[in-house]
């Protein structure tokens, strides 16, 4: 069937400029510029990954959206009859990849942040110790003493973290070997942590143990007793914040020779992660598996349990706390993914500002919020949202999108059809090429470094010099913009209301 | 009654009879005089430790209403809580210009017996406060602790030590704090000490960290609605080493905790003690400038945050450890000193009630 559907972007070559190196041709994995005695573009496969335009020497080429007009209509925008046409050509579920574009509200842009004047000094970090170190893992009540004063209290697993920023779950099959190497180099340096995801662990990442979580998803891809002991923490994805309630399928082609190796399945076949763990109905059987991991590991790691943020998310988190998880990640609905379908990505879940304070009250509430850490992500986009995310309660937060933008992506949204133009999401070897393991170590530290400078800097306008007295303290936020019940959930108050 | 928060700057005053002599309050009255300035009319205090020796088995109640009515409704709910030993009102020297205060009562109280089956009598007496101070339209208890008391109101301290008659009381502690609040509730609740049981806490400076410190304490049953930075340091203390069990010098070491790079080059069984106290207490660190005296039976501690944003002198003369914003406040008093220093940041000076009968 001839495809009805028009170019979404336009690929404009200025022929004045334009030296012929082809360079451009090379460069797009998309089809979308052809040489036929001169630079000719494919519009129609144009995604705007800009990989043409950046590496262009001469600066001739610019991407514009196709001002192809469509008849105004409020209901039946541009983006709904394009859908519709793509679907009426198919006949299938449309897919997707990165996170919910739509204009759903981002309470993070209506909560700002306090400051010292006057009644309190604020404090210079480029002066005065600015501590950001923080260990995930479950905390006693109290601790005790023996008689001769050493410590009685055992604590459970804790895992120290420099920066309260974490990778967040990314497999290996999603994106490329060099991606996940880029990851694990950063964190090394950082002090922080990368996410295998549910792809099993490379070989050549064995040696980054103290900075690896490693992931049991329902496909229990590459899961053996030796990669679930060379982690710092073990994670049981339950959910994901993009397609919460739905499994995960990486189709036979990316399955190359590595990857089978080691997801553990042969060349060229799909693999498939159910949408439940079947081994995992309720919640008895969640603490079944939690410490079925933790007999594995002798105990000596913290187990975490990931969770899509969904309407019941206060209760369920409560659940995998007495479930005996250590840490509960909880993803919010605007979280990344390589693929999901649309209607899944763009429509289930809720927003993780919501979802975060709700468990940190209920958890409080129950008297168990010492029982595990929090991490948070679904779409944390600068340190202005992890400080945020800190003051309503979090431990830490997890990034995912936002460290593959640090590593060259322009978030063109196609990262499931495998031929992610920066080395990213692909494993075609003469893309994977294009991302310098270094160099993308290099840009995620940079990203890192900058952000913790950032959040120094907001600590020390807080008059506070640790990061554990911003952690819950949402008395330092104040809404902008917020309903009354919006504020109750956030637990915080309307700005112009003082202490 | 309850007002909004009260952002401080302040004077404080301390000093203490390691031998437990007891000393009329006269004294700490002219030491929190001299610094007048740093105080602004807005609310003054004093606590004192050793003033009911006859009764220093009951738990002395300093109250404070607003009317008739919040009295009658807390001496209701009192009669029903404890065995009232004896009630009566706390004395007062009306003319010097302290004016319009509420109605302030003391009462000496013993828990009944039955009260106990559940329950420490500590923790019960700590959980009616809270509910007095809560449930009670226009009651606030001042102080609850034994053989103490706090005398606090809206006027400068040396005005608000002499309409108390201070002058009649000997106590081995004294703390005082004039107040310097940057906005004007003009509330006697307000003024500090701040206290529970037998905790009293007088502070300058601005809790940065109350947020979280509130929150956490609420998980323990504390209940924070007097909306003030500096009840988080009393019920801190009071859950730190009354419930947890801690030692003073490990609830220090919780509350102005050293840096992670002084704990790094540690000795193994202390560092391991310091990042344990990190890791399980952050919630419990007091950041943001700070100085504070805070009493107890057996003692008084005096304590900075952890990079001094707040002044605080300490100095010795024989058996009297005395603690201050400013060094002329002890020398007001105590001219001719063994030993004057400044107590370093997040480093406590901790005074000990020796013979502790």
């Amino acid at each position: 069937m001839e495809s009805q559907l028009p170019a979404e972007f336009v690929v404009n070559v200025d022929y004045e400029k334009c030296r012929r190196c082809k360079r451009c041709v090379m460069n797009c994995s998309f089809s979308a510029i052809e040489f036929k005695d001169k630079v000719t573009p494919n519009h129609r496969q144009c995604v705007a990954c800009h990989r043409c335009a950046t590496f262009c020497p001469e600066s001739a080429i610019t991407i514009t959206e196709n001002p192809l007009a469509y008849r105004y209509g409020y209901n039946w925008t541009p983006e709904i009859r394009k859908n519709i046409l793509k679907q009426a050509e198919s006949g299938g579920i449309i897919l997707t990849g990165m996170g919910n574009p739509k204009p759903y509200p981002i309470y993070w842009d209506h909560m700002l942040i306090d400051a010292c004047q006057v009644t309190n000094p604020s404090i210079d970090p480029l002066r005065e110790p600015m501590e950001l170190r923080t260990y995930l893992g479950a905390k006693p009540e109290c601790l005790e003493f023996n008689s001769d004063s050493s410590l009685k209290t055992e604590l459970a697993p804790q895992v120290k973290i420099d920066i309260p920023v974490v990778f967040a779950a990314m497999s290996y099959g999603a994106i490329s070997l060099n991606a996940h190497k880029a990851l694990a180099m950063a964190a090394k340096r950082m002090g922080t942590l990368m996410n295998t995801g549910e792809g099993g662990l490379h070989e050549d990442l064995a040696g980054y143990t103290d900075n690896i979580i490693v992931q049991v998803a329902s496909g229990r891809f590459g899961v053996t007793s030796k990669y679930l002991n060379n982690s710092a923490i073990v994670e049981i994805k339950i959910g994901q914040g993009a397609k919460p309630g739905i499994g995960g399928h990486l189709p036979g082609e990316k399955v190359g020779e590595d990857i089978s190796k080691t997801r553990m399945i042969p060349v060229g076949t799909d693999a498939l992660s159910p949408a439940p763990h079947h081994d995992i109905y309720s919640i008895e059987d969640l603490s079944q598996l939690i410490y079925a991991i933790k007999e594995a590991t002798d105990y000596k790691k913290p187990v975490s349990v990931k969770i899509a943020a969904v309407h019941n998310v206060a209760a369920i988190a409560s659940g995998i706390v007495r479930a005996g998880a250590d840490i509960v990640v909880i993803d919010g609905f605007r979280g990344g993914t390589g693929a999901a379908p649309m209607i899944i990505r763009d429509h289930v879940g809720i927003p993780v500002e919501l979802a975060l304070a709700a468990v940190d009250d209920r958890l409080r509430q129950e008297g168990i919020r010492n029982r595990a850490s929090i991490l948070v992500g679904g779409s944390i986009r600068q340190s202005a949202d992890v400080v945020k995310a800190i003051a309503l309660g979090a431990d830490a937060c997890i990034i995912g999108t936002a460290s593959l933008i640090a590593m060259g992506c322009r978030v063109c949204q196609k990262c499931y059809t495998g031929n992610c133009a920066w080395g990213i999401a692909t494993q075609k070897p003469e893309l994977v090429r294009r991302l310098n393991p270094e160099v993308g170590a290099d840009r995620l530290c940079n990203l890192l470094s900058a952000w913790g400078h950032e959040i120094q800097e907001v600590l020390g306008s807080l008059g506070i010099n640790a990061i554990e007295s911003l952690r819950g303290s949402r008395e330092r936020l104040r809404g902008v913009g917020l309903g009354q019940e919006t504020l109750d959930i956030l637990g915080i108050k309307h700005a112009g209301i003082g202490q | 009654m309850k007002v909004d928060g009260i952002p401080s700057g302040c004077a404080i005053s301390g000093m203490m009879s390691e031998d437990g002599r007891r000393i009329d309050g006269r004294v700490i009255i002219k030491s929190i005089a001299c610094m007048h300035d740093r105080s602004n009319g807005l609310g003054g205090g004093f606590a004192a430790y050793g003033i009911y020796p006859k009764r220093k088995d009951q738990y002395a109640f300093h109250m404070m209403y607003d009317n008739i009515e919040s009295k009658e409704a807390t001496e209701e709910f009192f009669k029903d809580a404890f065995n009232v030993d004896k009630d009566e009102p706390i004395p007062t020297f009306r003319e010097n210009g302290i004016s319009n205060p509420p109605i302030l009562w003391r009462y000496f109280l013993e828990v009944p017996e039955n009260k106990l089956e559940f329950i420490s009598e500590r923790d019960y007496v700590m959980k009616t406060v809270m509910k007095v101070n809560s449930d009670i339209e226009g009651a606030f208890v001042a102080s609850s602790g034994k053989n103490m008391g706090a005398f606090k109101g809206v006027g400068y301290p040396e005005d608000i030590g002499k309409f108390y008659k201070l002058e009649d009381y000997s106590a081995y502690i004294w703390t005082a704090h004039g107040r310097f609040p940057t906005n004007t509730p003009g509330w006697w609740g307000g003024a500090h000490p701040f206290t529970l049981l037998d905790w009293s806490v007088v502070h300058n400076g601005e809790i940065s960290s109350y947020g979280i410190n509130k929150r956490y304490l609420e998980m323990f049953g504390y209940r924070l609605e007097l909306r003030t930075d500096t009840e988080v340091i009393a019920y801190l203390f009071d859950l730190l080493v009354r419930r947890h069990k801690f030692r003073t010098d490990r609830a220090i070491m919780a509350l102005a905790t050293p840096f992670w790079k002084d704990i790094d080059r540690m000795e193994p069984e202390q560092k391991k003690i310091a990042i344990a106290i990190r890791q399980v207490y952050g919630s419990t660190l007091l950041n943001g400038p700070f100085s504070i005296i805070i009493g107890h039976s057996n003692g008084m501690i005096g304590l900075n945050d952890r990079i001094k944003l707040r002044p605080m002198t300490a100095a010795r003369k024989d058996d009297m450890l005395y603690m201050a914003s400013e060094e002329s406040a002890i020398r007001e008093i105590a001219p001719d000193l063994d030993e004057v220093w400044s107590p370093r940041a997040g480093t406590a000076v901790i005074g000990t009630l020796r013979d502790v009968e």
